[in-house]
């Protein structure tokens, strides 16, 4: 976490008097073979006022801070990763990187409005505008990072051929939908609104799954994950959360267009429209 | 004789019960109803009214409590907690049924000013009459006139969570009699309009002694420790001392610096974090220019309080001092500087921080655990943040860091503990 702040003043102080002194030498050189005293004179008071100034801003000990979004949300990027990479290995801060902009926003909406449940979460975007929140939610949206692979707990083959049968065909007799009738075709995503299912821990899958039929992470209404949730078993989430957390990641992991699908269910996160475009 | 003796001991008896009932009785009577009132409804329609209105609710920051996390704005539902039990806040859009579309003027007056509801019964203070009261006749019409302006929300108001004693309003007669003052301000005509404004507002609409002061086992504020800093019961977070007292107080902080942060969330000597944050974002970044500077005049003129001596510690403090340097210089002085004096304009300095130098340490603890933004407001729409460290640093390595921050560069302050870090490592969201 420590790389994405700036560096100390002190180091910039040291590159600036080297930089300054090889610039000083060659432009030394410049002068004695130009003879143009002037362009000397004018260096020289160039050198002295840049180290002049150097020297106060060491004075001042203030770091220099970059002036980028990058910076500005440390608060993010301590738990997610500058990148919004997450931590594939426990699955316990969610991978932000690609996801849609749209459900990234409405995330940090739904933590806001004690919607979704997290205390540092509610916590940090408690007083941020909806505009800030969208520049947020754009940022992590445009990172590029590949995915890892996380651990995979055993689950038999029953348990795989289950999750599959949930993932791409639904389970009709409880009313649920196959996921991939609103998270794409190859389970990516789908703009702006749809986080894509694969490339994601086990742990982070099941855990979400299971905290909409806890109540602790909810939506606007109509909630439809948390109906399809709730017509779950506890074996099926875990089967589901199995075969998505195992799958083999298509060539392209970005989500793919809006307006491609068409929802099964009536879903208030999706807008008028119901699917999102 | 002993029939005598027995009359006297029933006599006296029933006078003890007589005079706990008159003293314990209620002292409020029901005002007078919506029809009766004395209040022209056409007169509260007026646009003026309600645009003064809604300007002063913004400044006594009604909305804070009266609207539920996510929920319809002053439609109710925050739970206030406190020591003694929750006490929801009540639906204040104009609703018949659940709000106050029922409310005459005068009951609105009576619970604003006296502390006192529609039916006579007394309110409990965590509705902070106890500031209110100095809010003027004029200025609470309009806010009578902005609330009833507003679409009305069929809520009904949450039950009281309180136990026994406390569920027993007559109680608070008693509490009112040491703690409650009823009058509305009174301007000293030996200060400036610009004080005079300052002072009503912050002890007043502003209720800003609500939380900075230190409350005894009874909820209650003692007037001559106004301002001077406490810990926020329940939700503890400590409220600074307002005073310009050195290490914790306001010493240093120009006038400029105090508009700075209720405007824009920031200044050259601080940040606001935590409910003050929530103060700023909705309340104060919205006042004038002019009650801002009135604000800053007011909490300038207050004297420094005698300085508490500074203890050092009996305890050899030195390791776990030096340990919080090294955590300091790996992990904090990028952003806030070797110096701690932060980078203007971006991170607040921590040398001579009144919420770093607060006599407990809390508020330090909890940014180090939570991290966070400084509020978005106009003057700073883009806030640079703070990491959490809380997955990151143990509880002694949080005392520790702590513990140097308090002790560097100015600042003055009693060490931390890791039992205190452990106390704090819940997540304050509401």
């Amino acid at each position: 976490m420590r790389h994405d702040v700036a560096k100390p003043q002190l180091s910039r102080f040291h590159a600036g008097v080297t930089q300054g002194r090889a610039y000083n030498r060659g432009m030394d050189t410049i002068a004695k073979l130009c003879q143009a005293r002037r362009v000397f004179s004018a260096v020289l008071l160039f050198a002295l006022i840049t180290a002049g100034s150097a020297a106060r801003a060491q004075e001042t000990g203030a770091p220099k801070v970059p002036n980028t979004l990058q910076q500005r949300i440390a608060s993010c990027t301590g738990c997610h990763g500058v990148h919004g990479e997450g931590t594939p290995e426990s699955g316990f801060f969610p991978r932000l990187a690609g996801k849609p902009a749209g459900y990234l926003a409405r995330q940090l909406k739904d933590f806001q409005d004690g919607l979704r449940k997290y205390g540092p979460m509610e916590y940090t975007v408690r007083h941020l505008s909806p505009e800030y929140m969208h520049e947020i939610a754009d940022y992590f949206a445009a990172q590029e990072v590949p995915y890892a692979r996380s651990p995979l707990p055993r689950v038999s083959p029953e348990a795989l051929k289950r999750g599959e049968e949930l993932a791409t065909k639904g389970d009709p007799s409880r009313e649920v939908p196959a996921c991939i009738a609103c998270h794409g075709t190859e389970l990516t995503g789908v703009q702006p609104n749809v986080p894509g299912l694969v490339g994601l821990p086990y742990d982070y899958l099941s855990s979400q799954l299971g905290s909409w039929r806890t109540k602790t992470r909810a939506t606007v209404a109509p909630d439809c994950m948390a109906e399809i949730a709730n017509r779950l078993s506890a074996s099926d989430i875990s089967a589901v959360s199995a075969w998505l957390a195992g799958r083999e990641l298509p060539s392209d992991m970005h989500a793919q267009p809006a307006g491609t699908i068409t929802p099964p269910l009536h879903c208030g996160v999706l807008g008028a429209t119901g699917d999102g475009a | 004789m002993k029939t005598l003796r027995r009359v006297v001991i029933v006599v006296v008896l029933l006078g003890i019960a007589l005079g706990a009932w008159l003293f314990l009785r209620n002292s409020g009577t029901p005002p007078v109803s919506r029809e009766a009132s004395k209040i022209d409804a056409a007169s509260l329609k007026d646009p003026v009214l309600i645009a003064k209105g809604q300007y002063l609710t913004t400044v006594g920051d009604c909305a804070a409590c009266h609207t539920a996390q996510g929920g319809a704005r002053f439609a109710g539902g925050r739970v206030v907690g406190t020591p003694f039990g929750d006490i929801p806040a009540p639906n204040l859009t104009p609703d018949r049924e659940t709000g106050l579309g029922d409310w005459s003027f005068e009951a609105f007056w009576q619970a604003l000013h006296a502390g006192i509801g529609r039916k006579g019964e007394l309110l409990y203070p965590a509705f902070s009459y106890t500031s209110y009261t100095k809010v003027s006749h004029d200025d609470a019409l309009a806010i009578f006139a902005y609330l009833q302006s507003l679409a009305p929300v069929h809520q009904t108001s949450k039950p009281l969570g309180l136990e026994f004693p406390y569920n027993v309003r007559n109680s608070l007669k008693a509490w009112r009699a040491l703690y409650f003052k009823e009058g509305e301000y009174q301007a000293d005509p030996a200060k400036s309009a610009a004080w005079n404004r300052g002072a009503y507002l912050v002890q007043g609409l502003g209720h800003c002694n609500e939380c900075h002061i230190a409350r005894d086992s009874l909820g209650g504020m003692r007037g001559d420790q106004a301002l001077s800093g406490g810990q926020i019961p329940v939700q503890n977070w400590y409220a600074p001392d307002l005073s310009t007292q050195a290490n914790g107080g306001l010493e240093g902080w120009a006038g400029q610096d105090i508009v700075d942060l209720l405007k824009t969330g920031q200044s050259a000597k601080g940040t606001a974090f935590g409910p003050m944050a929530e103060v700023v974002a909705q309340s104060t970044q919205h006042m004038t220019d002019d009650d801002l500077q009135a604000i800053a005049t007011y909490l300038q003129s207050l004297p420094a309080r005698p300085q508490v001596a500074f203890e050092k510690s009996p305890l050899d403090t030195t390791s776990m001092v030096n340990q919080g340097a090294k955590i300091y210089g790996e992990r904090c002085a990028d952003c806030h500087g070797k110096d701690g004096n932060g980078v203007a304009g971006v991170y607040p300095p921590l040398n001579g921080n009144s919420s770093v130098n607060e006599p407990t340490g809390i508020n330090a603890i909890r940014v180090v655990l939570l991290g966070g933004f400084p509020p978005v407001t106009k003057g700073n729409p883009r806030p640079y943040s703070m990491p959490p460290f809380a997955q990151q640093l143990s509880d002694s390595d949080v005392a520790a860091a702590v513990t140097y921050i308090r002790q560097a560069w100015g600042n003055k302050a009693a060490l931390v503990q890791e039992r205190d870090v452990i106390k704090y490592r819940q997540t304050p969201v509401d």
